[in-house]
């Protein structure tokens, strides 16, 4: 399901992947299945939770990433599972 | 009416100081076990007061109760059984990271069971100028609330009053009820009254909890629900009511109810948490460590070299300890001989106790130095935090290679035993992780097979003999390698492998509790493994001193039956002989066992090998042998171990099965390749 924000200035939906470090944004949505979603949402990483790329290993992958208070680590495939917005974005249609 | 006694479970994320936390509240009542059916382990524990007896039963630490893994399921399953239910629930949190830890307490209260919270780590809370209102805390989720440095053990006794004072509340308890908004409330009343006219699902669980899994995505409860003939009139639910939650929110229903239930988490915590902003520079300590240490250039040299020492540590200090072991143990065994031949025992007797007996249990306690160190330099690690950043730099290339990142420390220990790599396995969190790492282990050549190589190799290659040593790791390594590919894409191709992994803030660790878990690392490998391989070290050498007055290992003993036996199976490896088969069964026991073996079987000691062994080999066949001694079949005591770490007699006989035969294949391979390129 896609959603058209039309208020955040054009930013658009990008894997969390894609983030640079020191980078913020905020979580609109998961995109994987089964198991690998629900301990990404249990974890924390729901829609609307402000995030920050916080490192990357060598050869970029894993990545790092901060919010709610303390510090995830992801493989690259399990970040692209998570779309993110541009820091501010509220977020629409809720 | 005060009960005489409850049961609590303690239950709260990794990195709580939650171990801590028992250890204060069961001192020394422990008892160590495994949850019903599964290797995970299960601490139990008891303290008085007031005349209340309590049983603390430690739960694995999770990040939720949401089934995803085993050790939650463990979590959620004990929460909500049918009989045998925790009276009370003690949950610890970290109050310096307490939204998450309130994540799972709020999935506590969801089960029905009563909750004490323990706000652990208060001390890192106020150095990093975070204030927590413990009253409004305690309102807002209607539990009480007690502030704790587990590591000092300040607040225990708060909580211990606490725990007995809620045990002992009688009357109707207010049901914790989570405020799920006005879209998702009228679906989970509706599924509620549906699961409630039914007359509930079979289990411990309310009909509400059970309304809001489903939603979730419960297994377990999907097929209750299935199973109580309820799932068409459900999913026409969640179809007519859901649709147009997920509609207006732009995600599913899982999503929604997991993101409402951290909505609640962060309200919850933004009233009570006041958080010092002028005093975020102090955080970023553990975050300048972390810009070297897992650094794009630094990193993984950092990571290699800790490795390395760790490595280079337990066996230059183990070593020494384990032969001063070795030879007390020997020593004990020539006494017991003397005295034994002395009171005119037959030499039969005094054999068996000297090399069956006491040559049996030296072989196991000689570990005990080995497993001591490296248990604790694990804990070490574990409990700095630095061991999370090893994983996150070594994981894309122990992923390439079918592996997880926390893998590299047991393959890297597996060069000098595999006994105790076999047992730091245990950091790996995940079932599959762990169980392609233990079968793969066996074939990092360790230090006890060097001695056959270094011997052959000296013999038979010459100037060539170092690389020839080299190549063998080589091959050890890429077999591993290929084995955990294929393993994952067979055997455990369903389940999948995840990183997802936090990266805690460092800590000190404290020394005691790193000695006391090393200590009972290794004193639970010599309970457990020790019987097992003091009966196999007596069996062989039963076989070897049998039929009666034969001589040790001679062709005429039981042992040299079986090697004839087997001399023809070794043909198509190119040494079809039966003092190979011999050495090679012998190696079951030791794998430095082998040389001697060899040489006492060729009558000429070790040092008449030099001329007996080509009389037999060739450089070919040597080679061959070597590759077979490489990847075959661990020693006993690995066996023991692996038995031990995976509870399982089965997957036991598939790695001693598999190792034997990937070996007979690599040495059958080397001989009739090396053949038909015409190597001799």
């Amino acid at each position: 399901m896609s959603i058209s924000c039309s208020g955040c200035a054009g930013g658009k939906e990008r894997v969390l992947s894609s983030l640079e470090i020191g980078e913020g944004g905020v979580v609109s949505r998961i995109v994987a299945d089964g198991g690998l979603k629900r301990r990404i949402l249990e974890m924390g990483l729901v829609p609307g939770t402000g995030i920050r790329m916080e490192r990357k290993a060598p050869l970029n992958d894993p990545v790092s990433v901060w919010f709610r208070g303390y510090e995830l680590s992801l493989r690259v495939d399990e970040a692209n599972a998570v779309m993110v917005r541009p820091a501010g974005c509220a977020g629409c249609a809720r | 009416m005060r009960p005489m006694r409850g049961t609590v479970a303690l239950a709260g994320n990794p990195n709580t100081g939650k171990t801590s936390l028992f250890n204060e509240l069961t001192g020394s009542s422990q008892h160590v076990g495994n949850w019903p059916g599964v290797t995970v382990e299960r601490k139990e524990g008891r303290f008085s007061l007031s005349g209340v007896d309590v049983t603390v039963v430690d739960l694995p630490g999770t990040y939720s109760l949401g089934a995803a893994s085993l050790d939650e399921q463990i979590a959620a399953d004990y929460l909500l059984a049918r009989r045998d239910r925790p009276d009370l629930a003690v949950v610890v949190a970290d109050a310096s990271n307490i939204e998450r830890s309130l994540y799972l307490a709020v999935q506590v209260l969801e089960t029905g069971t009563p909750v004490v919270l323990a706000l652990n780590m208060m001390d890192s809370a106020a150095d990093r100028g975070i204030t927590i209102d413990v009253d409004r805390l305690s309102s807002l989720l209607g539990v009480p609330v007690v502030p704790t440095v587990a590591r000092r053990g300040e607040g225990t006794d708060r909580l211990k009053s606490a725990i007995v004072a809620e045990l002992g509340r009688s009357g109707p308890r207010d049901r914790f009820s989570l405020p799920w908004g006005e879209r998702l409330s009228p679906l989970f009343d509706a599924l509620e009254s549906r699961i409630e006219s039914a007359g509930g699902l079979h289990g411990g669980m309310t009909p509400r909890t059970a309304a809001v899994k489903y939603v979730e995505g419960d297994a377990q409860v999907a097929a209750a629900v299935e199973a109580a003939g309820l799932r068409a009139d459900l999913d026409s639910l969640v179809d007519r009511l859901g649709g147009r939650i997920e509609a207006e929110l732009g995600y599913d229903l899982q999503t929604a109810v997991i993101e409402r239930r951290w909505g609640f988490v962060s309200g919850v915590t933004a009233e009570s948490v006041r958080r010092d902003l002028s005093l975020k520079a102090r955080l970023s300590l553990s975050d300048r460590i972390d810009r070297v240490v897992t650094s794009r250039t630094l990193g993984l040299p950092i990571f290699l070299l800790v490795a390395w020492a760790v490595f280079r540590l337990t066996y230059a200090l183990g070593d020494p300890l384990a032969e001063i072991l070795e030879a007390a143990v020997g020593y004990l065994g020539d006494r017991a001989g003397e005295l034994l031949a002395g009171a005119g025992f037959s030499g039969m007797v005094s054999s068996f106790v000297r090399d069956g007996l006491i040559g049996g249990v030296g072989s196991v306690v000689v570990f005990f130095p080995h497993i001591f160190l490296l248990f604790a330099f694990i804990a070490l690690l574990e409990d700095s935090g630095y061991m999370a950043r090893g994983a996150f730099v070594m994981d894309r290339i122990m992923h390439l290679m079918g592996l997880h990142g926390k893998s590299f420390i047991p393959m890297l220990m597996g060069f000098g035993c595999n006994v105790p790599s076999i047992m730091a396995t245990r950091i790996l969190e995940k079932p599959r992780d762990r169980m392609i790492t233990l079968l793969v282990l066996p074939f990092m050549s360790c230090s006890a097979r060097l001695p056959v190589y270094v011997l052959f190799s000296g013999i038979f290659f010459g100037e060539h003999a170092g690389t020839a040593v080299f190549s063998l790791y080589v091959i050890g390594i890429a077999v591993a390698v290929l084995s955990a590919k294929l393993l994952g894409a067979t055997l455990f191709r369903g389940e999948s492998s995840q990183l997802v992994m936090e990266l805690p803030p460092y800590h000190v660790p404290s020394p005691s509790m790193v000695l006391r878990h090393a200590w009972e690392r290794g004193a639970m490998f010599l309970q457990k493994a020790g019987t097992f391989i003091l009966l196999s070290v007596a069996a062989v050498w039963f076989l070897a001193s049998f039929p009666f007055g034969v001589e040790y290992a001679s062709p005429e003993s039981f042992v040299g039956h079986i090697g004839r036996l087997l001399a023809p199976l070794l043909a198509p490896a190119g040494f079809g002989f039966w003092q190979a088969a011999v050495a090679l069964f012998f190696g079951f026991l030791a794998k430095e066992v082998v040389v001697g073996t060899l040489g006492a079987l060729l009558g000429a000691g070790e040092a008449g090998l030099a001329t007996s062994l080509p009389q037999l080999f060739t450089p070919l066949t040597a080679y061959a042998f070597l590759v077979m001694t490489l990847l075959y079949v661990p020693c006993v005591a690995v066996v023991a171990a692996f038995r031990r770490e995976t509870g399982s007699r089965a997957w036991t006989l598939f790695m001693i099965a598999y190792t034997t035969l990937v070996g007979y294949m690599g040495a059958v391979i080397v001989y009739q390749g090396g053949r038909l390129l015409g190597l001799g």
